[in-house]
């Protein structure tokens, strides 16, 4: 490391321990900004994992002749596979799961077992369920399963009865998901903002030894340095605080969320993403902090 | 080392506070300039340092048109200008060591010449004794000898004090003007710009007179006449 850039470090980490009440408020600030960041990025996967179980939770079933070949069905599915290649799920349910699932579900009802017995034979269809992410693809596949050369398998595509709730669904999930984006964005500026400010006043505070380190002589180099520092040190802090507030965070509500949001598990959420939520919260500490320095001594430099 | 050639200011809002401006200062004078208060006398100051560009006219420092330097010339000069001002323009948050160290390192000079350098220097002024307080700890006759200390630490060739006897007390001034004359004697060329009637008459140098942007009188041993 050369004497220079010795200095400069020097420099900046005397400046940030003598301007101790400057830097705890830009840390404070920072670390604010940074959880709300984090927020919005937990609040995103919280919402995204809400709106999959909703629309998992919509299907079309393509229900075959009572004598269909599973081979037959098998072949019908594989070539679903192939044609539509955005199906998230697709299950094959033959009478006989369909049978068991139903006991399963309706054994405790009188009603239903007696209306069974009278039936006396299987009444059960085997069907294809199959899942997408979307409205058009639920209308590609059910064009695709009413072809001609399926007609003698298929008995029915139960495609235009959900047609309705299926479009109202994606209709309500997508905006969600476009408000939740533009609140995002908002929040997201409105906290660049905030710390490009923080910076700002930290940075207006040395206006004054700005302006003496011009007028002798210093150089860009020299002045510009010990600010971009400093306002890394404020990110570094700042992340490494607002990294052990997040885990707290995520340890107190952990056992909450879940029960508020069932199969949601806030700490899988958090280890799944840990290095994102760890570059998200450095690049917004750290990368804002030391970008806004950089930007703001600029203005100062002209003397 | 100083030439100021038909130098005219005027500012945005129409104020001519220079008028066609000629004078030129040999290496190792010590030059006077005097005026009121809003004469000119900062702004001329200030053209030296690079700080104000004239509207017209050409300033010249060693043959140098300061005019037409860029950002990183201007620096390279000004580096070889000892500055002393009024406001003391310290940096508040550095020791009286470390106000002096800065110029040193501005210079890129090494760890082991600042560490045997700056404590000479703060002797020399009678800080010697102050090297760990900050700015704010001195008094303003102790805050004004620290930027002398600054101003000489790099052995200019010029020396340039923009009033620096304006927020001392009589005691403080003649010790100001006493530093700033034994620098004289060894050699550097001082700019002193100042209204200090007293400390002018004493002096027995050259004195430029300025009144309403213009000079009126320039005399090798000058009085304050205005």
């Amino acid at each position: 490391m050369t004497t220079n850039t010795k200095r400069v470090i020097y420099f900046a980490f005397t400046d940030f321990y003598r301007n101790k009440g400057i830097s705890i408020a830009a840390i404070f600030v920072l670390i604010v900004t940074t959880l709300l960041i984090t927020g919005i990025f937990f609040v995103h996967g919280m919402s995204n994992y809400l709106i999959d179980q909703i629309q998992n939770k919509i299907d079309i079933a393509a229900y075959f002749k009572a004598d269909t070949q599973e081979e037959d069905i098998l072949n019908v599915k594989n070539e679903l596979l192939q044609e539509a290649e955005d199906i998230k799920k697709i299950q094959y349910i033959s009478r006989e799961d369909a049978l068991e699932n139903f006991i399963a579900k309706h054994g405790d009802s009188d009603v239903f077992s007696r209306a069974l017995s009278e039936v006396g034979d299987n009444p059960f269809l085997p069907s294809l369920n199959i899942t997408t992410g979307t409205t058009a693809q639920y209308e590609e596949i059910s064009q695709i399963l009413n072809q001609e050369k399926f007609n003698n398998l298929i008995e029915k595509v139960d495609f235009s009865e959900k047609k309705g709730t299926i479009e109202k669904v994606f209709s309500v999930t997508s905006s969600i998901n476009r408000f939740g984006l533009g609140v995002a964005i908002i929040l997201i500026l409105f906290a660049m903002l905030v710390v490009f400010n923080t910076m700002k006043l930290v940075i207006d505070s040395s206006k004054d030894e700005i302006n003496t380190m011009r007028i002798v002589g210093a150089s860009n180099w020299l002045v510009r340095v010990p600010f971009i520092i400093e306002g890394g040190i404020f990110g570094g802090i700042s992340f490494f605080l607002s990294f052990l507030v997040t885990i707290l965070l995520v340890y107190l509500l952990h056992s909450g969320l879940a029960i508020m949001i069932p199969g949601f598990s806030l700490f899988g959420y958090f280890m799944n993403n840990l290095w994102l939520v760890i570059l998200i919260q450095i690049g917004f500490g750290v990368g804002l902090g030391v970008i806004s320095s950089y930007i703001v001594v600029r203005k100062y430099l002209k003397v | 080392m100083i030439s100021f050639q038909n130098v005219t200011k005027v500012y945005p809002n129409g104020t001519t506070v220079l008028h066609d401006v000629s004078f030129e200062i040999k290496d190792g004078e010590f030059v006077s300039i005097v005026g009121k208060s809003g004469a000119g006398k900062t702004t001329l100051i200030s053209m030296i340092l690079g700080l104000e560009k004239p509207t017209s006219g050409h300033v010249l420092f060693k043959d140098q048109n300061i005019t037409h330097m860029d950002s990183h010339e201007i620096q390279g000069m000004r580096r070889k200008i000892g500055a002393v001002y009024q406001d003391y323009k310290l940096l508040s948050t550095k020791t009286v060591y470390e106000n002096v160290a800065y110029i040193m390192t501005v210079e890129e000079k090494e760890n082991e010449e600042i560490m045997r350098e700056v404590p000479k220097v703060l002797t020399l002024i009678g800080l010697g004794e102050k090297i760990n307080n900050f700015p704010h700890e001195l008094s303003g006759g102790e805050q004004q000898r620290l930027a002398i200390a600054r101003a000489i630490v790099n052995h200019p060739e010029l020396i340039i004090a923009d009033e620096p006897t304006g927020n001392l007390d009589p005691y403080n001034s003649y010790e100001v003007l006493a530093l700033l004359e034994k620098l004289h004697t060894v050699g550097k060329t001082v700019i002193l710009s100042t209204h200090d009637r007293e400390i002018i008459n004493k002096l027995g140098k050259r004195v430029i007179t300025i009144d309403n942007g213009k000079i009126i009188r320039d005399e090798a041993k000058g009085r304050f006449l205005i």
